[in-house]
């Protein structure tokens, strides 16, 4: 998919709230934590929540890079290392303290699974099984409504 | 295969061939046999295959469909033109992993299913990579014709198909359309057939091959088809020629077949140790990166503009393709210069072959406008070449026109039937006018619609039309328009899906001769 502005997010809104959710609803009981359950499914969908938002701003800035491409396109691979920036940025307003809802941020590591298997699930969904039931997205430019 | 039956009653009648409406009536006393299928593609190469592919998962019938063609699979003049132009079946094609016109969801692409039936991850590997580190994947050609062969079994494509030449179509009062058909002479009882339909859909490819005026000319005058050669013509005999004896060819044209007839020669002179030498004239010769500023720049150079496909990518579902949308007119005109032009991918194997050349000095580009080519000296040719201010005299044993498919849509009798009599026009670069739907623009008749695509309908608000992928693009807006006029179910989340689950399995769509037995 070459996405335009609009279905870059509406694209990313839906893949997080769906297989983000479920990526996160199977993982966080694996991970390690004192907290009861339902309060680290708390914590940890703020994160989804948040990734979504900062999200937001965060495809602008793709978009406007997209600008110097001759081809318009935006690669695949783009697709997969912007998770590096992005996860880097969350977890400095984690830290800080500066992500409403947020409880305290988790250790790096469980950070860092949790981020890193919702964003490469997300990615995988989006490069492949996301034609299947949905027919016309990928000629619109990722947008689904 | 012979299309003239002498003798038989069922023929064109002068009111017929005048009228540009026809009544049941007129038809009836003509004596031509009436057939009615509701849809008609007419053509039969991959355009057609895609569109029916898409009604029959949509949950078409193969009874409502008839495909009229001259060929006999939707790949064959794919396969022979891939062919001449040095494209064998072991070799890659130009469109991506997930171009695959035997799969409307592009999913799993061609490298996917490379690496679960080779047991390797390269394929995925090298797309990942694509195109920043590495050039596009792309399939093989033989890989393409597999899976056609497969889908078309699944859908139960040759049960629609109907082999003739289609002479054209006409309106019909109260709705709907003739096609007329000349069957294969001895197959029917009578000359012509009529189809009536209530939807026709054009998709008949390159109306003919375009020759460069220079080479047409000598040609016609000398009447030598021996040493000026069409790449999209067989031309094999210039590769043995050259195993034989050292030789010069001038090859002509900078796209991709240029390209493909480069690698040909250049494998050749490495594999047999042959002397080949080669002239490359372009008439716009790229010297380096071009566009009007820094996010709207092509890459090119030594001769060639480089591009991965034969437009930017996201003319295909991307911001390209959304733009073009909205165009009119002059704009949308303007808008197809800019991004459009002669273009070859930059492939890594192809710059290796061409700088050793360069080096070497017996491959040899430069820019040129070919005045005229003569015979002599002896079994040789001489082109004279304007290069800038000089006019240069440049012998060859050989020349390989790789410029031209692309004839008139005029050249092609149906369409030029359709444009004289149907109410089709032409659209800002001179052919046919489709809607955002591909209905031919003009063309309405009750409450039937004809539809188009392929390369006769570049210069739409779609620009991408002469690919694969392309032509998936039209065979959906075709099938939404027509679950649209409620003539068949819109392809939603849950068909879609269920659909694509039959196709993984490899189980026959419903309502083709396969599932009724299975
Ligand atoms: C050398 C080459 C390489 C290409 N490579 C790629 C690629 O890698 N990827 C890609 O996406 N696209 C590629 N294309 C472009 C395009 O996808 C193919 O050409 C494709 O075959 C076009 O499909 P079509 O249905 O428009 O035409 P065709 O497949 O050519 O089918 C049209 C058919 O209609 C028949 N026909 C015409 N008139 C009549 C009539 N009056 N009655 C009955 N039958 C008629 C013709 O005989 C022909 O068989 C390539 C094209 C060429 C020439």
């Amino acid at each position: 998919m070459v996405p335009i502005l609009s279905g870059r997010i509406q694209t990313r809104l839906f893949l997080l709230a769906l297989v983000g959710s479920v990526v996160t609803l199977a993982l966080v009981p694996l991970l390690p934590g004192q907290a009861p359950l339902s309060e680290r499914y708390g914590d940890a969908f703020v994160l989804l929540a948040a990734v979504a938002v900062l999200g937001i701003g965060w495809e602008l800035l793709y978009h406007l890079l997209m600008q110097l491409r001759w081809e318009k396109d935006w690669p695949s691979l783009f697709g997969l290392l912007t998770g590096v920036p992005e996860g880097l940025l969350l977890w400095a307003l984690l830290r800080a303290g500066a992500v409403p809802l947020a409880g305290s941020a988790p250790p790096g590591w469980v950070f860092a699974v949790h981020f890193g298997v919702v964003w490469l699930a997300v990615w995988l969904v989006a490069n492949g099984p996301m034609r299947v039931p949905f027919l016309r997205w990928r000629f619109r430019g990722g947008r689904l409504v | 295969m012979e299309y003239v039956s002498a003798g038989l009653p069922g023929e064109l009648t002068p009111r017929l061939l005048r009228e540009p409406q026809w009544t049941d009536a007129m038809v009836d006393e003509a004596g031509i046999e009436v057939r009615d299928v509701p849809f008609v593609s007419v053509g039969g190469g991959i355009g057609s295959f895609v569109t029916v592919n898409y009604l029959r998962i949509a949950g078409v019938p193969a009874d409502r469909i008839a495909v009229l063609s001259t060929i006999d699979h939707p790949w064959q003049t794919y396969e022979y033109l891939t062919r001449v132009s040095q494209i064998p079946r072991l070799e890659r094609i130009r469109s991506d992993s997930s171009s695959r016109p035997d799969n409307i969801w592009g999913f799993p692409s061609y490298a996917l299913a490379e690496a679960w039936r080779e047991r390797t991850a390269r394929p995925l590997l090298h797309v990942l990579g694509e195109p920043v580190f590495t050039d596009y994947w792309t399939p093989r050609a033989g890989t393409v014709f597999a899976g056609l062969a497969r889908e078309s079994a699944r859908i139960g494509y040759p049960d629609m198909l109907v082999k003739g030449v289609v002479r054209m179509v006409r309106r019909r009062a109260g709705g709907g359309y003739f096609v007329i058909l000349t069957p294969p002479a001895g197959s029917t009882a009578t000359k012509r057939v009529a189809y009536r339909a209530r939807f026709v859909h054009l998709a008949v490819g390159y109306p003919g091959l375009k020759f460069l005026p220079d080479l047409q000319a000598f040609r016609e005058t000398y009447g030598d088809f021996h040493h000026v050669v069409n790449a999209y013509e067989p031309h094999e005999h210039v590769y043995e020629y050259l195993k034989t004896t050292p030789g010069t060819v001038m090859v002509r044209g900078g796209g991709i077949v240029a390209s493909r007839v480069l690698q040909r020669l250049m494998d050749d002179r490495a594999r047999y140790g042959l002397q080949t030498e080669i002239e490359h004239v372009f008439r716009t010769y790229v010297s380096g990166a071009h566009g009007p500023h820094i996010g709207s720049r092509r890459k090119g150079g030594h001769g060639f503009a480089y591009q991965g496909f034969n437009y930017p990518k996201s003319v295909w579902g991307g911001q390209l393709k959304a733009r073009m949308r909205r165009l009119e007119g002059e704009q949308r005109a303007a808008e197809y210069r800019r991004m459009g032009g002669t273009n070859t991918p930059k492939r890594r194997k192809w710059q290796q072959q061409m700088r050793t050349g360069r080096e070497a000095g017996w491959y040899r580009a430069f820019q040129g406008t070919v005045e005229e080519v003569h015979p002599g000296p002896e079994t040789r040719l001489t082109s004279i070449v304007k290069c800038g201010d000089d006019t240069r005299k440049i012998v060859s044993d050989f020349i390989v026109d790789c410029t031209g498919l692309e004839a008139d849509i005029a050249d092609h009798r149906v369409l030029d039937d359709l444009l004289t009599h149907g109410g089709a026009g032409r659209n800002p670069l001179g052919r046919l006018d489709v809607e955002r739907t591909f209905e031919v623009i003009g063309t309405a008749s009750g409450d039937g619609a004809v539809y188009a695509s392929g390369t006769a309908t570049l210069g739409g608000y779609f620009p991408g039309v002469d690919t694969f992928l392309g032509l998936q693009v039209a065979a959906q807006e075709i099938t939404d328009d027509l679950a649209r006029r409620g003539w068949c179910d819109r392809l939603g989340l849950l068909r879609s899906t269920s659909q694509w689950i039959r196709w993984a399995l490899g189980r026959p769509v419903e309502g083709s001769a396969a599932w009724s037995r299975s």
